[in-house]
């Protein structure tokens, strides 16, 4: 018993230090730039980019091998946001942005399964087996890969309603021309 | 009038407005009859909403607490009529957007019963700490406008060591009078609660500023505070935007707030003249802040004037009492300046009302917008210094950062440029939009940080679990293997035994 133990701690610490110098060694020197994407991407790690995550995503952004308008969850804000620190020009009207959106169960059809709890990158879904799930709200990052794996479409995005105190005066009229 | 006296009350910034106030102001206060139902917003005040403590059915009586306050910074709500609760649900707020909030809806059994009140008997000997502790309890707020909880303050005057407590009877927005009113006719109760506002943060003295547009409530208040050597009375200039905290302070004590710092810090502290009398009310007669002057005002009203009306009345029914002329153009809640824009009339007025304003279709015109000639008229008029045509050509092609690189966060959203403004150039709208732009974006921002630590909190979680697994199994592991080498030892010996035993 004391044995294994023991074996499986020196295996640890010895696997540990490996990877400790490998990472001194192998490090990449992180691009500022790249660095200063990843700052404007949503962070959730969706992946609905086509990228592991947002990282990956950052990285291919600034070697200009991905669009502006690849991350579907940061909407019209995030692309006008890579597209003034990249200098690109980008025409907004073709970007679909359904608003902030986050995901919602109907109860009554929940079977309690767990896969989506499984999915969720931030945890925003609380439930237990045969239980019905919900989402917390705030926790919610509104990428949506919850509902592909619901099987019974318990699982919906809404739209984000308006409140008193997130509703923002508009741009005067007068300064469209 | 000395120099120094002249070089102080003769600042270099604002506008005049045309003031509008009369007749309506001239007009003897009137009580609004008891409405037949009343709509208690929970969210009147700067703060937390108040939380709801009463069920529909339940009968209630006039000042009876009906929403708890909520945190630090929050207001209870009470009952401004007797009656039966028969909703809590949602009414559309006094908020440019209409969009819906948290209201208990109250039918009045028509009697008005009271609910039994305890005055505290001798205040000016009871601790400080009371005042307070009764002044946040009957949920008063400034009435200003601003509508930042009352008590708060007076704690934060008194860990400041406020010396000086500055009455605020400005009121220089056009076409109100609520304030002027109530110095016309309760400046006793507005110059004692006064006094019990200077003994809850242990001020020594009181200065009531008073535009010169109101002699009536000079004189009235004059008389009031004559027994009362450490409060004094000072007319100021008529000049917008005077009833703005920063502006009062600057003229009657010279201080300069600095944009970073709270006025208390500075030795003084604001409170609004209508504040003052329902501090006195809370104190003197145990009554929570139910009721309110209001004044209704604009070409579209038959009888314009200040009404006396319970909190949470539709703007409809008061409508209905003083008659409309024709159908408003324009409704605003607060003054022509600053005031709020509302997009119907079936809204409940709240504790910051101080003014309804029905225009006509002459009044309400606004001339077309046109382009910025460049004339520095909205530099010259605007009170916090700013360069407001700057500003907002940066905002007009969405440079936000460009624009608070000219501190637009100093900007105090009174209008003075928009009004002076020869293009008409609706500069406060795009200030508004900016500064909501920039609070949005900010809370993006930290919305982003909290989704990295989640996602960070559930990575660590799963490889905590998975670890988690593998110790188990190597756990079990060995345990059974630890079983299995003491069933092979328990099995030796036995077989030692019987070879001993043959041998
Ligand atoms: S789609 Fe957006 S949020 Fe999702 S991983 Fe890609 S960059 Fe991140
Ligand atoms: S609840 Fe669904 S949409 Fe929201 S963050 Fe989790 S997986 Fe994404
Ligand atoms: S910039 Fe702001 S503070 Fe200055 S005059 Fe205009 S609204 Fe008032
Ligand atoms: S007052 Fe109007 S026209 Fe004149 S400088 Fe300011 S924004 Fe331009």
């Amino acid at each position: 018993m004391l044995m294994s133990v023991g074996s499986l701690a020196a295996m640890g610490l010895a696997l540990g230090s490996v990877l400790g110098v490998a990472s001194r060694y192998l490090s990449v020197e992180a691009d500022p730039i790249e660095a200063e994407l990843l700052a404007m991407l949503p962070g959730s790690q969706c992946g609905q980019c086509g990228y592991v995550g947002c990282g990956q995503a950052a990285a291919a952004l600034a070697k200009g091998e991905a669009p502006v308008t690849l991350c579907p969850p940061g909407g019209k804000a995030t692309v006008e946001a890579l597209a003034a620190k990249l200098g690109v020009k980008v025409d907004l009207s073709q970007v679909v942005d359904s608003g902030p959106q986050i995901a919602e169960v109907t109860e009554e059809i929940c079977v309690g399964c767990c896969r989506c709890i499984k999915v969720c990158p931030t945890d925003a879904i609380i439930g237990a087996a045969k239980q019905i799930h919900n989402v917390i709200r705030e926790a919610c990052t509104g990428c949506s890969s919850c509902i592909d794996v619901c099987p019974t479409e318990a699982l919906a995005m809404m739209p984000i309603p308006v409140t008193l105190q997130h509703w923002t005066w508009p741009k005067p009229a007068s300064a469209q021309h | 009038m000395g120099f120094l006296d002249r070089f102080l009350k003769t600042p270099n910034w604002g506008v005049h407005p045309e003031d509008h106030k009369r007749p309506a102001a001239d007009v003897p206060l009137r009580l609004f009859p008891s409405p037949e139902r009343i709509f208690m917003p929970l969210h009147q005040h700067v703060g937390g909403a108040a939380r709801p403590i009463v069920m529909v059915g339940q009968k209630v009586l006039k000042g009876q607490l009906i929403a708890q306050a909520q945190g630090n910074i929050s207001a209870p709500i009470h009952a401004s009529v007797s009656g039966t609760i028969s909703a809590v649900g949602e009414v559309t707020a006094p908020h440019p957007s209409g969009l819906p909030f948290k209201a208990i809806t109250i039918d009045s059994d028509g009697e008005n019963r009271w609910i039994d009140s305890e005055p505290l008997a001798d205040p000016f000997s009871a601790a400080p700490e009371e005042i307070t502790k009764r002044t946040a309890a009957a949920g008063v707020v400034g009435l200003g406008g601003a509508t930042f909880p009352a008590a708060p303050k007076f704690a934060l005057g008194k860990r400041l060591k406020v010396t000086t407590l500055i009455v605020n009877g400005g009121e220089c927005e056009p076409y109100l009078s609520s304030d002027d009113r109530i110095m016309r006719d309760y400046p006793e109760m507005v110059i004692d609660g006064a006094r019990l506002v200077m003994h809850a943060i242990g001020a020594t003295q009181a200065l009531v500023g008073i535009e010169n547009n109101k002699p009536e409530a000079i004189a009235a208040m004059r008389q009031a505070a004559a027994a009362f050597p450490e409060i004094k009375i000072c007319p100021l200039p008529a000049l917008y935007p005077m009833g703005s905290d920063r502006q009062l302070i600057k003229v009657l004590t010279g201080i300069e707030v600095p944009s970073d710092a709270r006025a208390a810090e500075t030795g003084v502290l604001v409170h609004n003249v209508s504040t003052c009398a329902a501090v006195h009310k809370a104190i003197r007669l145990g009554q929570p802040l139910v009721e309110r002057i209001i004044t209704i005002n604009g070409g579209a009203i038959a009888a314009p004037g200040n009404l006396y009306a319970p909190l949470g009345t539709m703007i409809s029914d008061l409508f209905a009492f003083v008659g409309l002329k024709e159908a408003p153009s324009r409704l605003i809640l607060g003054g022509p300046m600053m005031g709020t824009p509302l997009l119907h009339d079936r809204i409940p007025i709240v504790k910051g009302a101080s003014g309804i304003l029905a225009f006509n279709a002459a009044e309400a015109f606004v001339p077309e917008a046109g382009p910025c000639i460049r004339c520095g008229n909205c530099t010259k008029a605007c009170p916090m210094g700013l360069l407001p045509l700057e500003m907002a050509a940066r905002i007009r092609v969405g440079d936000l950062e460009g624009a608070e690189k000219f501190e637009l966060q100093d900007c105090i959203s009174c209008g003075c440029c928009a009004y002076v403004c020869p293009s008409h150039i609706p500069l406060v709208q795009y200030f508004s939009h900016a500064k909501g732009e920039l609070t949005a974006a900010e809370r993006s921002k930290l919305r982003t940080e909290a989704t990295k630590r989640l996602v960070e909190a559930k990575t660590a979680r799963i490889e905590r679990e998975e670890r988690e697994k593998l110790e188990a199994a190597a756990r079990r592991k060995a345990e059974r293997d630890a079983a299995k080498a003491a069933a092979a030892k328990a099995a030796t010996p036995v077989a030692e035994q019987t070879q001993g035993a043959s041998a």
